[in-house]
């Protein structure tokens, strides 16, 4: 079998000198290559969920709004904002800008592209920006938008999606089409796209900020698997990987050619206790919060990020991490204590083994990670059985609540409202053990009308202190973003977000 | 066809032991019988075999590579990745056998159902048939592998419902050579059943080529198992099996190779034995081939 | 052995139709939503995923939505991806191409090692050859595709990096690197078909040695090398091709596995991706194109073995 394997290397080996990968800078035009973790869904602000779509907007598609690499939030298409009162925002938009059609961006554009996201069908922002009551042009660099309830969190939407400003002729002739081919006022246009293979974007000469760019194209090439990101970036394929996995730091770093970029991110993976979905919340741990703080004691966060993520990822007992404005220092990842957890146990007035079903989606690494908190829960007196389980299957006996305990990521946002409204006040879809307490309720109520950070964090501090008695929701760990790169690639400002901004990056001369 | 025509009706037996002894003289045949007996003990021996438990985590050794103490290694969470070959064997085999009994269950009685009643019932049958066969193989497992929920036992549900097609081939053909021959006439003649014909002279008749069949069968429900464990949907960790292994090694290609040759490797093996024992029991079994 | 061909053309509407009822009842018997997986990051917004799939008409009964879609597909219109809005007969005629020049050089390499090795083991029956032979048909059946290809990454991409692990170009950009980038998976493919054509090659080879022409070629002085190649091999290649064609079909589903392991943008993943993504319309596009193309490349394989083979026509 070997002589076989050998076989092929040799008849491989006959035309490979031939078919040397082609070298990444060839002369002419300067292609930026970006490999992504996954392909992207549709290419439409308006109707898109995927995380890696936000980074080809990224490069096709500037924001009312952006984040810097310290999460303060700066402007793009709009140069200022200024609140009126709790309930009247008023954006000065940016002169000059042109979408990539050659269509003026002004106010109209931006209240059109606002419409858009609340009143088509299939819009996924509408639950981001539907506390809009209504907006009033100015002038045609100004507009007010009017909300329904002070909400503090309303500014940060118009940094993420929401604050994409689409060209409205091209967005109102292709509507739901939109995607296939869309206009924006980004630094490059979007030329073309083979799913799961690459989007290609042009540089867009008109760009009000051209001067920042220094490629003539931008190709995104969606790789699964991340022995083959690997490869690529070795073989010079790629010019950089949004996403290193903590396993392949090494090899990138030992290669004279890359460089290793990390920076702490804003995701949060953690527990999803069925506290309150259905019948199989009635189970131990379901019902007793003892046990889930037994079980959260039980876990060593800083071993399982040792083992399975080469201890590169950062421990959490809270959704916003250290590197958030919204992080409250005073709520410590737990630290394991068996003995503590054992007398939670007791207490509960269980008797060991307590039998824990977790879910889990089957990609390796969780796997890994679950295979690993099975073991460090079993001394406390809990029995893991592992469910892993296909991710969109995963996802729909989550919302059923066919579950008792559910491991799961979330990408996370810069303001805290996004990584904790939706899974902690209930009756929102990412609470899907449909934790209730009406004081938790009502608290994220109030932060979102609090309006300066330092309120709002006093106030997200007494929900995590609630959060770590009711333990509805047991905090893991925050990933780290990795990206590799070329070492001749410079430039690079990374952001926690792990949003890739070209602006400003350019190849070694 | 001549030379099936000539053979008398079955007499109690006898083919079977001719075909045995045959079977006991052909060399590559009885070299594949030995893999799998290795196999099969390694399956049913390996609390006695496996140097350490196949789920016993050391968060010190993790992704160490072969070495007197770790034959062939530690995996990503620090377990032996001997112990954990010597145990998969476990879901590998109950997987491959399985799911060919299943798959015969089912196609067996619906080919010779088909093939004995012909007309319209055939034509039914065979529609669905071709129409299975025409659904890619491991999209047909996958959509039922998610559908039943990914675990061994279904992965073996969902691999014997996509392999059934084939064995209701099998058996429509066999059937059908059988049914032309003159002892099944005579035997309408006489005044049978059909269904008592059916029983007493078409399935001896046709469990030559269904055993062929089969053991080539469980060669790729094997494979199957393992593309589905992984692809994430086959047996639940931390219970081993191959081809969730290799899913599992796949992220450290280039730091712990390792980990993904020695359960290929075992698969591999696996599957040439019974590869390399239909093949034997083809050859002695087989009338058309020895013609 | 086979109906008459007018019959069997007749035969592929039902079967046809029973592979859309199979395949979207199968959907449909997934667990998962396709609205929550296309809101993705929004589907923490309840109202959200409740609008989705009233606009994907997710509401309606499955036999309404299965009428529905054959009344569009009866229209020639295959639908649009629900998570790529593109129309899937466009995402077919992108993809289909990458997996049929995977599928091509997969049959290539398949000819390349079956037929030699069948030839070889056929002339020499009984020695070392014969055997070798054998085992290189036992290999190419018994080494499962996916590991084959995470060893050949691992050697000749991370080891000996002579070759890409991805990055699919087409054969009309960079005819080179297109081939660069698939040979390794197309090898792989290629390999289990191989063993099958190796064993039929082999059993021709052996039948047609023994038939009367061969025996005269041989009376007549020619050299053993000459007798092989233009009589006996001549002879048995013909019903090893239309054997051939029928492995077509194994070459589509297993482009599956292997266009996952080696991340080869072509047909199969396009599939994979939407049944884990609950992308119904491309699912149920794709295998319908696909077993289209099965059935017919089946039917064409039996009409041409009818017509070279005339003994069994209408048997």
């Amino acid at each position: 079998m070997r002589a076989m394997v050998f076989a092929a290397a040799m008849l491989l080996g006959f035309v490979a000198p031939t078919l040397a990968p082609a070298p990444a800078l060839a002369a002419g035009p300067t292609t930026l290559r970006i490999g992504l973790r996954e392909d992207p869904d549709i290419l439409d602000p308006t109707l898109s969920g995927s995380y890696v779509g936000r980074i080809v907007y990224a490069g096709m598609c500037d924001k009312l709004f952006d984040y810097d690499p310290k999460l303060d939030i700066v402007p793009q298409l709009a140069t200022s904002y200024s609140w009126k009162d709790p309930t009247h925002l008023i954006l000065h938009l940016r002169a000059g800008v042109l979408f990539q059609d050659g269509e003026k961006m002004d106010a109209d554009s931006v209240k059109y592209t606002l419409n858009r996201d609340l009143t088509m069908p299939r819009s996924l922002r509408k639950g981001q920006i539907n506390d809009i009551a209504a907006m009033n042009v100015i002038d045609p660099l100004t507009l007010e938008i009017v909300l329904k309830q002070p909400n503090s969190a309303f500014l940060a939407q118009l940094a993420g999606r929401p604050g994409i400003v689409l060209a409205p002729k091209a967005a109102e002739q292709e509507g739901d089409k939109f995607g296939l081919h869309p206009v924006c006022a980004g630094p490059f246009r979007f030329v073309q796209r083979i799913p799961q293979q690459k989007i290609v974007l042009e540089r867009f000469k008109r760009y009000w900020n051209a001067k920042a760019i220094h490629f003539d194209r931008l190709e995104y090439i969606p790789i699964v698997n991340s022995a083959v990101t690997l490869a690529n970036l070795q073989a010079g394929a790629l010019d950089m990987a949004e996403y290193v996995v903590p396993t392949d730091v090494a090899a990138v770093e030992k290669d004279p050619k890359l460089r290793i970029a990390m920076d702490t991110s804003l995701a949060n993976y953690g527990i999803t206790f069925n506290v309150g979905n259905g019948p199989e919340a009635k189970s131990p741990i379901g019902e007793s919060a003892d046990l889930r703080r037994a079980f959260d004691l039980s876990i060593d966060r800083n071993a399982l990020i040792h083992v399975v993520f080469n201890g590169l990822y950062t421990p959490i007992g809270q959704a916003n991490p250290p590197s958030s404005k919204f992080f409250v220092p005073s709520v410590q990842p737990t630290k394991r204590d068996i003995a503590a957890a054992k007398k939670l146990v007791a207490a509960s007035g269980i008797k060991p083994p307590i039998d824990v079903t977790l879910m889990v989606s089957n990609s390796p690494d969780i796997l890994q990670a679950a295979q690993v908190i099975q073991a460090m829960v079993q001394p406390a007196g809990f029995n893991v059985k592992i469910q892993a389980t296909e991710f969109a299957s995963s996802l729909a006996a989550a919302r059923a609540g066919h579950f008792q305990a559910y491991m799961i990521q979330w990408s996370g946002r810069a303001d805290a409202d996004g990584n904790m409204y939706s899974f902690l006040h209930s009756g929102y879809g990412f609470n899907y053990g449909h934790y209730s307490n009406p004081e938790v309720d009502k608290l994220l109520d109030q932060a979102r009308i609090a309006q300066t950070v330092p309120e709002r964090v006093a106030i997200y501090a007494k929900i995590w202190k609630i959060e770590q008695q009711d333990m509805p929701v047991s905090y893991l760990w925050s990933p780290k973003n990795i990206v590799g790169l070329k070492k001749s690639l410079l430039g690079f400002k990374q952001v926690p977000d792990g949003i890739i901004r070209v602006q400003g990056m350019h190849f070694a001369k | 066809m001549s030379a099936s025509i000539a053979q008398s009706p079955p007499a109690a037996h006898s083919p079977f032991r001719i075909g045995l002894r045959r079977f006991l003289r052909h060399r590559t045949g009885m070299l594949g019988l030995v893999l799998i007996v290795v196999f099969i003990v390694t399956a049913l021996a390996a609390p006695l075999i496996a140097p350490y438990s196949p789920i016993a985590t050391d968060w010190n050794a993790i992704r160490i590579g072969p070495s007197l103490a770790h034959w062939m290694g530690t995996d990503e969470i620090g377990r032996d990745e001997m112990s954990r070959v010597i145990w998969g064997a476990r879901a590998s085999l109950a997987a491959g056998v399985v799911a060919v009994l299943i798959a015969a269950a089912i196609g067996v009685p619906a080919g010779v159902l088909a093939g004995f009643a012909g007309g319209r019932t055939d034509a039914i049958l065979s529609r669905i048939v071709d129409a299975m066969l025409a659904i890619p193989f491991l999209i047909l497992a996958i959509a039922l592998a998610a559908f039943l929920g990914p675990n061994l036992r279904n992965a073996m549900i969902a691999i014997g419902i996509s392999s059934a097609p084939v064995f209701m081939r099998v058996a429509r053909a066999a059937t059908m050579d059988v049914k032309t021959q003159d002892f099944i006439e005579a035997a309408i003649a006489v005044g049978n059943p059909p269904w008592r014909t059916a029983l007493r002279h078409v399935v001896p008749n046709i469990v030559a080529p269904v055993l062929v069949q089969g053991t080539l069968s469980v060669a790729t429900a094997i494979i199957a198992e393992a593309s589905l464990s992984f692809l994430g949907l086959g047996e639940q960790p931390p219970q081993p099996s191959w081809g969730s292994m290799l899913n599992a090694a796949q992220q450290f290609l280039t730091q712990a190779p390792w980990l993904a040759i020695f359960p290929g490797l075992a698969i591999f093996l696996v599957v040439l034995g019974f590869n390399l024992m239909g093949d034997g029991l083809r050859d002695v079994l087989d009338r058309r081939r020895r013609g | 052995m086979q109906a008459p061909i007018g019959a069997r053309l007749l035969h592929l509407v039902p079967t046809i139709l029973l592979v859309t009822i199979i395949v979207f009842a199968l959907q449909h018997l997934m667990p998962g939503d396709p609205a929550v997986m296309m809101a993705g990051e929004a589907a923490g917004d309840p109202h959200v995923v409740a609008q989705i799939r009233a606009q994907m008409m997710l509401d309606q009964p499955v036999w309404w939505q299965y009428l529905h879609w054959l009344d569009e597909v009866l229209q020639g219109n295959l639908g649009y991806s629900w998570r790529l809005t593109s129309p899937v007969l466009v995402l077919i005629a992108q993809k289909l191409p990458v997996t049929l020049q995977l599928a091509a050089m997969a049959f290539f390499f398949a000819v390349a090692i079956g037929v030699p090795a069948g030839v070889v083991s056929a002339v020499k029956q009984g020695t070392a050859w014969d055997w070798a032979a054998n085992a290189i048909g036992l290999f190419g059946l018994s080494i499962p595709t996916f590991w084959l290809g995470i060893v050949l990454i691992l050697l000749v991409s991370v080891d000996l990096g002579w070759l890409p692990p991805s990055g699919y170009v087409p054969l009309t950009q960079d005819p080179l690197r297109s081939l660069a980038t698939t040979i390794m998976p197309s090898f792989v493919l290629g390999n289990a078909i191989a063993a099958i054509l190796m064993r039929h090659t082999r059993s021709a080879m052996l039948t047609a040695l023994s038939q009367d022409y061969v025996r005269t070629a041989r009376a007549k002085g020619l050299t053993e090398q000459r007798v092989v190649i233009r009589h006996a091999l001549r002879n048995a290649l013909i019903p090893v091709v239309t054997l051939g064609g029928l492995q077509l079909g194994t070459l589509l589903s297993g482009a599956v596995l292997t266009e996952q392991v080696f991340d080869v943008p072509g047909i199969g993943k396009l599939v994979v991706d939407a049944v884990f993504n609950r992308d119904y319309p491309v699912i149920q596009g794709v295998v319908l194109v696909t077993g289209l193309l099965y059935i017919l490349i089946n039917l064409a394989t039996d009409i041409l073995y009818a017509v070279i083979n005339p003994r069994l026509r209408g048997g």
